[in-house]
């Protein structure tokens, strides 16, 4: 990002940055675990468990933190979900299991389900216990294409299942999403790469870091070598916005999270004064408050349509408020403002529904100074980096209900397949379905 | 205002609560704080005959329940540590700057009646309103001959109390050990010999638990264990039935009872005067949250008879006694069963497991779309309150009674039964 009077690098102190990077929801010692455990009712057939995509078994695993048995409860959690770490941090708890706890119904404060698994999985972790063994050898051998949850939960039921995999990842790190998408305050303490090396702890999983599809391999001939292939390769290309050429101050929110991400010295990144945000996801609610934490003096938030449409939570736009972030909405992107090249406003159109459901805009518009833009429209897969025909839907990988793509062979899972569902814990849970089936069928 | 002044084994008191014979009770200093927080009496820590004894250090153990610390409490302490001048001297002391309020001296010596002449003089000459007769602790000292091991055989409850009354005029009560099979006969024993009231329970022979680590019992002293006294809110209902049995035994009938046993808020001490008790006596409530529980106490009791009319502690003492009856008694033809009120219902599941695999199967689990619902199948249901017991929300599965009035009939002479009363031409 270059440097304007505007946006500058460096605008808190080093102390003050390290504290507002700091842990957003600090991990809850043993006294306050066994406390939060013990509000659990172990429901039968609890609601929480058909809320979990991966369907954890929330009441044994916390009723085990009671007893103290913590390592069967991170293995319930693990044996299920093997990036329940991750999911512990990063999950929307809120529309997930802690949605449905039935404690909602009675004292609207549900169990600490995300905190409570957070728990038991760090404490494994930290005592570096291996919980799964791999079965005997297939001889069999699996291609996985993309590091990410997916593409890792899957390689990691394979080679339990007893086959020799590859994971190939276009980045120069394992992880995906939950090393350069997700905000830095979810996952402190390099806390994605430490569970790839618990993933990779099993065995059996080579990885190769760097490598693209399309540019470095082939499908054709990764499925030639490899007894099959996955496909987790995410989605690589962010939405833009068609309003006229960008000017010099409108960035990519999923870019500037990366660099955020990977900065060694957060003092280095430059932020500007104003902020404006146009999305309504967790993508934009988590640029908004990285800007306020970087130093940013005022942030806006813009989204098209109302609150109860925007795909961030309730408890991720109150997080953003309390952040200091205003959110406006029923505003659509009408035209950049422009001053020597350099970005200085836009200028918006209200919005509303008409008749028929249909998102109109009103004619009626609002112009808002800003230093920067960031844009958080969602995005899309990259084209052409396969060469077999391979059946789309939506712009994204059609595929059966256990991930397998219209080719024999080849499966795919994460956010580059069609399920409408873009959640690290979904791309994991596809990642586990495509790996059990893939096993069922390489052994036929 | 309720009045809640009581005369307890004959010793007066401005309310029923005393601080039970115990580390809270040991010195000047406690007891001064426990008079000032309102406490109607004091049961002074248990003296005995100089050299005074030796305490090991790591004294306590705890039984935790889903968070709740200090559910139970055991302890391998002996009576007290300190010399009988030092107790003596204190004990006059404080009865007479707190004249109003009872103070009872807890004694315990070898079983010969030199001794306890000897002590009852001492003790005599501190203006205490009595003595209590230490038979109940149960480490330490029932080893020596002394505490339990003589409330455990009630031929030397008898004797030892002759003694007592035989040497002094103060009133006494006798402190029984529940470690025995029938409590009526130590009660017994302790009228015969002429005791003012009893007082139970004494604490519970018990090892709270074992370092899975060590493999040493707790409390460890040196990863060493001995079995110590259990109390707390845990042995409640062992207080409460013990009582009972001694305040509905024709033979005990008007004995006085201090009662002690879990004792933690005046709730508790309603329902111990109620079965029987004059007074209660407190201990692991206040080692757990210090003298200021009374207040509470006092305050919680007044209000409770002032809403229920009751103008003293007599007026509502022994009601619950004559509804405790022997089982044949009970009305076999009552009939209730459960009830769900589904607005509440927060679909935990819970009276639906506990019904399926632990009682009658007689809740149905129905399954709506994203959500379920639980029903009664009444001909299963024996009405035997469990899944009210597990319901978290209060007041959701209540028991509703069905039976359409048949008449009263219990064992005694029910058809089932082999040695039913039959009558007879």
């Amino acid at each position: 990002m270059p440097q304007t009077p505007d946006i500058q690098k460096g605008r808190l102190s080093t102390q003050q940055l390290a504290q507002n990077f700091e842990d957003i929801h600090p991990p809850l010692d043993y006294g306050n675990a066994i406390l939060e455990a013990q509000r659990c009712y172990y429901c039968f057939d609890a609601p929480c468990v058909n809320a979990c995509p991966t369907q954890i078994d929330i009441p044994s695993f916390i009723r085990k933190i009671s007893s103290g048995n913590t390592r069967g409860s991170a293995k319930d959690i693990l044996s299920q979900n093997i990036m329940g770490g991750m999911c512990a941090r990063v999950c929307p708890t809120e529309v997930l299991c802690e949605g449905v706890c039935v404690r909602n119904t009675q004292e609207s404060k549900p169990v600490r389900i995300g905190a409570l698994q957070r728990y038991s999985t760090d404490w494994l972790m930290e005592k570096g216990d291996m919980l799964f063994e791999r079965a005997p050898s297939s001889g069999k051998r699996v291609a996985v294409i993309g590091g990410g949850p997916a593409g890792l939960s899957c390689a990691h039921r394979l080679a339990m299942l007893g086959h020799e995999v590859v994971v190939f990842e276009a980045r120069e790190k394992m992880s995906g999403l939950n090393e350069y998408g997700i905000a830095a305050y979810k996952t402190v303490d390099d806390f994605a790469q430490r569970e790839v090396e618990f993933i990779l702890s099993l065995g059996g999983i080579k990885t190769q870091c760097g490598v693209s599809l399309g540019k470095d391999l082939k499908l054709s001939e990764l499925k030639s070598e490899f007894d099959a292939v996955f496909l987790g390769i995410g989605l690589g290309n962010v939405n833009q916005l068609e309003i006229g050429n960008t000017p010099l101050g409108v960035f990519s929110a999923v870019d500037y999270i990366e660099d955020l991400r990977q900065a060694s010295n957060l003092e280095n990144l430059p932020v500007a004064r104003r902020v404006i945000v146009i999305g309504g996801g967790s993508t934009a609610i988590d640029i908004a408050v990285q800007s306020k934490k970087l130093g940013a003096e005022d942030v806006t938030l813009v989204y098209r349509r109302g609150p109860e449409n925007m795909s961030a939570t309730n408890v991720e736009q109150e997080f953003a408020q309390v952040h200091d972030v205003k959110i406006r909405t029923w505003l659509q992107p009408n035209s950049w403002l422009v001053e020597n090249g350099q970005l200085s406003g836009i200028r918006f159109e209200y919005t509303e529904l008409n008749s028929s459901g249909k998102l109109m805009g009103k004619d009626e518009f609002l112009e808002l100074e800003t230093d920067s833009a960031f844009l958080a429209l969602g995005q899309k897969m990259m084209h052409k980096i396969f060469e077999l025909e391979l059946e789309m839907n939506s712009g994204k990988l059609a595929v059966d209900e256990n991930g397998a793509t219209s080719q024999s062979g080849i499966w795919a899972g994460g956010d580059c397949i069609t399920a409408g569902k873009d959640l690290t814990v979904h791309a994991v849970e596809q990642g586990k379905q495509a790996a059990i089936a893939m096993d069922q069928w390489l052994r036929n | 205002m309720a009045d809640l002044s009581c005369t307890i084994a004959g010793i007066p008191s401005p309310n029923p609560f005393w601080v039970a014979s115990a580390p809270p009770s040991d010195k000047y200093y406690n007891v001064e704080r426990a008079f000032k927080a309102g406490w109607g009496g004091v049961v002074w820590k248990t003296l005995g005959i100089d050299p005074p004894i030796v305490n090991v250090t790591s004294r306590y153990g705890s039984v935790e329940l889903n968070g709740q610390k200090m559910m139970g409490l055991n302890n391998n302490e002996l009576i007290s540590d300190r010399p009988l001048d030092v107790n003596l001297a204190e004990i006059k002391q404080i009865k007479e700057e707190w004249p109003d309020r009872a103070v009872v001296v807890s004694l315990m010596v070898p079983c010969n009646q030199k001794d306890w002449e000897y002590i009852l003089r001492k003790v005599e000459g501190t203006g205490a309103d009595g003595v209590e007769l230490n038979f109940g602790c149960p480490h330490g000292m029932s080893e020596r001959g002394m505490g339990a091991s003589v409330g455990q055989v009630p031929e030397y409850v008898e004797m030892v109390t002759r003694w007592v009354k035989e040497n002094s005029n103060l009133p006494c009560i006798v402190k029984l050990t529940p470690n025995i099979t029938d409590i009526r006969y130590p009660a017994r024993a302790a009228k015969t010999g002429g005791a003012d009231g009893v007082s139970l329970i004494n604490t519970i022979s018990s090892i709270v638990s074992v370092n899975l680590d060590s493999m040493s019992p707790e409390p460890s002293i040196e990863g060493k264990g001995t079995h110590g006294g259990y109390c707390g809110p845990a042995v409640k209902p062992i207080a409460l039935n013990m009582t009972s049995e001694i305040a509905r035994d024709p033979e005990t009938l008007d004995l006085p009872i201090s009662s002690i046993g879990g004792i933690s808020n005046w709730k508790d001490a309603a329902e111990f005067i109620s079965m029987g008790a004059e007074g209660v006596q407190v201990c692991t409530a206040i080692m757990h949250h210090g003298f200021r529980i009374v207040e509470d106490m006092i305050e919680g009791l007044s209000y409770w008879m002032d809403e229920k009319g009751y103008q003293n502690i007599e007026d509502f003492r022994g009601l619950a006694k004559k509804n405790v009856v022997d089982w044949q008694y009970l009305n076999l033809n009552y009939n209730i069963k459960a009830r769900i009120n589904q607005e509440l219902c927060v679909e935990c599941g819970l009276c639906f497991i506990s019904c399926e695999d632990a009682s009658h199967q007689a809740i149905k689990m129905k399954k709506h779309d994203g959500s379920r619902s639980f029903e009664v199948i009444d001909q299963e249901c024996v009405g035997c309150n469990l899944c009210m017991l597990v319901c978290p929300v209060e007041n959701c599965i209540t028991m509703e009674r069905v039976d359409s009035g048949k008449e009263y009939q219990n064992w005694t002479n029910h058809p089932n039964n082999p040695m039913a009363v039959t009558e007879t031409a």
